[in-house]
C-alpha cells in the first residue's frame, strides 16, 4: 500500500482526471447539474478516507458513478422524481456492478457525454467568463477556489457566478447535446475561444505577479487534446492543440529567474521544451494537410517558424508576414495588423512597419491598447526617433496591469 | 417549456407607421405569427399600445397611487410579445431572431415559471 501522501495525490490525480467523465455522465443521466456536482463531490469525500483506509479498489472511476449514483436514488427517495428515474438508474447500477468484478472499461461501462457537457458549458446563451468557470469547474474538476484564485476572483462571487449558471441551465432548459451540423462550427469556435482563454490566463496573466499560472496553461492543453479525441475532424481543435503547445514550449525561457520578462529575441532557445515543440510541429503538419486552414493553423504555424529558428537573426520573416496576411483574411482586426508590422520591420524595413502603423492611428479603441504602443516605441527607437519612443513607452506602461511586463517596458525607458 | 419573448425597441426606431417600410414590417410579423401558429409553438401573442397610454399602480399601505407613464426615459420600451412553447432554449433562440423587431430592436428570452402542484 502507498504511503498516505502519495495515496492523497494518486487519489486527487485519479479523481480530476474521471471527474469530467463521470460528471458528463451524471448529468446526462438525470439532467440536473447542481446534484451531478454534489453527489459526485460526496462520493469523492468518501472515496478518500476509504480509499486510504482499504487501498484503491480496481476501477476508481466505476466505483466513484456507482457510489454518485446512488447518493442521486437516495436523493430521488425523498423527492417525488424517484418513480420517475428509478428504472433507469438501479439498471445502470446493476450494469456497472456485473462489470466491476470483470476489467472495468470505461469507454464501455460510460457512455462519453464530454462534448455534450462542453458545449452546454460554453453555450452563447451563458456570459464568456461563466463558460470558462463552468468548463473548468464541470469538465476540468478543479475547485470553486482554484478556479476564483486562477481569476483573481473572491470565492463567494465565483460560487454565485456557478451556482446562478447551473440555476439558469436548469430554469431556461438549454439543451444538453452536441449542436447540429450546421450550428456546429460557430459552437465549436466558441468551445475554442474559451480553451485559448483558460490557456491565455494561466500563460499571460494579465494582472498579478506571475507571468505563467502553469495550472491553467496545462488544463488548457488537457482539455483540448480530449476535444480532439472527440472530434479529431476538425482541423481548428488540432490547429489550437498544435498552437498551444508550441507556446508553451517557451513557458520557462519566458522570464529570468527575477520574474523579469524576456522577449523573444532574446530567450536562450537551447531551454525551449523540444518534446513540445515536436509535438506541435508534427501535430500542424498533418493538420495542414487536410486544407481546412483557420485562424489557430494559422497562429500555430507562425509561432512554429519561430520555434524552428536555431536563432532570431535566422528566422524566416518574410513567411511570416505571410501568414499574418492569411490571418488578417480570416480575422480583420488591428491586433494581427500591428503583429504583421513587427514582422515586416524585421522582413524587410522598419519604415514600411512604421507606415502600416499610422494606418491603424484612427481605430477606435487602439487609444487603450498597450501592445501597440510597446510595438511603436521600438520600432520609433529602431529608427533613432527617440523622442517618440519614449512617449510611446510611457503611454505602454500607462496602459499596462502586469508587473513583469512594467518593469520590463520601464528598464527600456530608462536605458534610450 | 413556455418562453415568453419581450419584444423592446425605441420608440423612434425601425420603420415609420405610413411607409412601405412599415407595411413590410407589419407583413413580417403576420408570417411570423402564422409560422409560429403552424409549428404549433405559438401560445399567446400581442402588441401594446405606445408606451405613451401607459399607467403605473402601486399600492402604499393599501393606498393606491397612480401616475402617469413611465415616460420613454429609457430608451427602449416593451412593445409586445410572443410565448412560445418550445422544447428547448435553443429553440426559442431560434424563433426569437426571426422577430422582425430584432433587426432594430432586442428580444428578451425568458422562461415561465412553472410552479409545482
Amino acid at each position: 500500500m502507498l504511503p498516505p501522501f502519495q495515496l492523497e495525490q494518486t487519489i486527487s490525480t485519479l479523481v480530476r482526471e474521471d471527474w469530467g467523465r463521470i460528471m458528463a455522465a451524471l448529468v446526462s443521466s438525470f439532467n440536473d447539474w447542481q446534484l451531478a456536482e454534489d453527489v459526485l463531490q460526496d462520493a469523492v469525500e468518501q472515496a478518500v478516507i476509504l480509499w486510504q483506509k482499504d487501498g484503491l479498489p480496481d476501477s476508481p472511476a466505476a466505483w466513484l458513478i456507482t457510489t454518485a449514483k446512488r447518493k442521486a436514488i437516495d436523493h430521488f427517495r425523498r423527492t417525488t422524481r424517484f418513480t420517475e428515474l428509478e428504472p433507469n438508474l438501479t439498471y445502470q447500477i446493476e450494469l456497472e456492478n456485473a462489470n466491476a468484478n470483470e476489467e472495468f472499461d470505461i469507454d464501455s461501462a460510460i457512455p462519453d457525454k464530454r462534448l455534450e457537457l462542453i458545449f452546454t458549458c460554453c453555450h452563447p446563451a451563458l456570459d464568456q467568463k461563466t463558460q470558462v468557470a463552468l468548463t473548468l469547474r464541470t469538465l476540468g474538476g478543479l475547485t470553486t477556489e482554484e478556479i476564483a484564485n486562477a481569476f483573481l476572483d473572491k470565492h463567494q462571487t465565483m460560487a454565485q457566478r456557478l451556482a446562478r449558471a447551473k440555476k439558469k441551465i436548469a430554469a431556461a432548459q438549454i439543451p444538453f447535446e452536441v449542436p447540429e451540423t450546421d450550428k456546429l462550427q460557430e459552437r465549436l469556435s466558441a468551445v475554442l475561444s474559451v480553451i485559448y482563454l483558460i490557456f491565455n490566463e494561466g500563460y499571460a496573466a494579465t494582472s498579478g505577479k506571475q507571468i505563467t499560472r502553469s495550472d491553467l496553461a496545462d488544463e488548457a492543453i488537457r482539455l483540448t487534446r480530449i476535444i480532439m479525441q472527440l472530434l479529431p475532424d476538425q482541423s481548428e481543435v488540432a490547429g489550437l492543440l498544435s498552437l498551444l503547445l508550441l507556446h508553451d514550449s517557451r513557458r520557462f525561457t519566458r522570464q529570468d529567474k527575477n520574474g523579469q520578462m524576456i522577449s523573444l529575441e532574446h530567450q536562450n532557445r537551447s531551454t525551449w521544451d523540444v518534446s513540445k515543440i515536436e509535438e506541435g510541429t508534427e501535430l500542424l503538419k498533418h493538420t495542414l494537410a487536410k486544407q481546412q486552414i483557420g485562424a489557430y493553423q494559422l497562429q500555430a504555424a507562425i509561432s512554429a517558424i519561430h520555434a524552428e529558428a536555431a536563432t532570431w537573426e535566422e528566422t524566416d520573416w518574410p513567411q511570416i508576414v505571410a501568414l499574418y496576411e492569411l490571418l488578417y483574411k480570416t480575422q480583420p482586426s488591428y491586433v494581427i495588423r500591428i503583429n504583421q508590422a513587427v514582422a515586416t520591420s524585421h522582413a524587410y524595413s522598419v519604415e514600411s512597419a512604421l507606415k502600416m502603423l499610422k494606418e491603424l492611428e484612427g481605430e477606435k479603441s487602439i487609444q487603450t491598447y498597450q501592445p501597440f504602443f510597446a510595438a511603436r516605441a521600438d520600432l520609433n527607437l529602431r529608427v533613432g526617433d527617440k523622442v517618440s519612443a519614449k512617449k510611446d513607452f510611457e503611454k505602454a506602461i500607462e496602459l499596462s496591469d502586469n508587473e513583469p511586463q512594467i518593469a520590463f517596458l520601464r528598464q527600456r525607458l530608462n536605458n534610450l | 417549456m413556455q418562453y415568453i419573448c419581450l419584444i423592446y425597441s425605441a420608440e423612434n426606431a425601425g420603420p415609420k407607421p405610413g411607409t412601405p417600410e412599415f407595411g413590410t414590417m407589419l407583413q413580417a410579423y403576420q408570417k411570423f405569427t402564422q409560422d409560429v401558429q403552424d409549428k404549433g409553438l405559438f401560445v399567446a401573442g400581442d402588441a401594446l399600445q405606445p408606451v405613451s397610454t401607459a399607467t403605473t399602480v402601486t399600492t402604499e399601505n393599501g393606498k393606491v397611487e397612480i401616475t402617469d407613464g413611465p415616460f420613454a426615459e429609457t430608451k427602449e420600451t416593451l412593445g409586445g410579445y410572443y410565448i412560445l412553447d418550445c422544447k428547448s432554449l435553443d429553440e426559442a433562440i431560434e424563433q426569437a431572431a426571426k422577430i422582425p423587431t430584432a433587426e432594430h430592436g432586442r428580444i428578451e428570452v425568458r422562461p415561465v415559471m412553472v410552479f409545482d402542484d
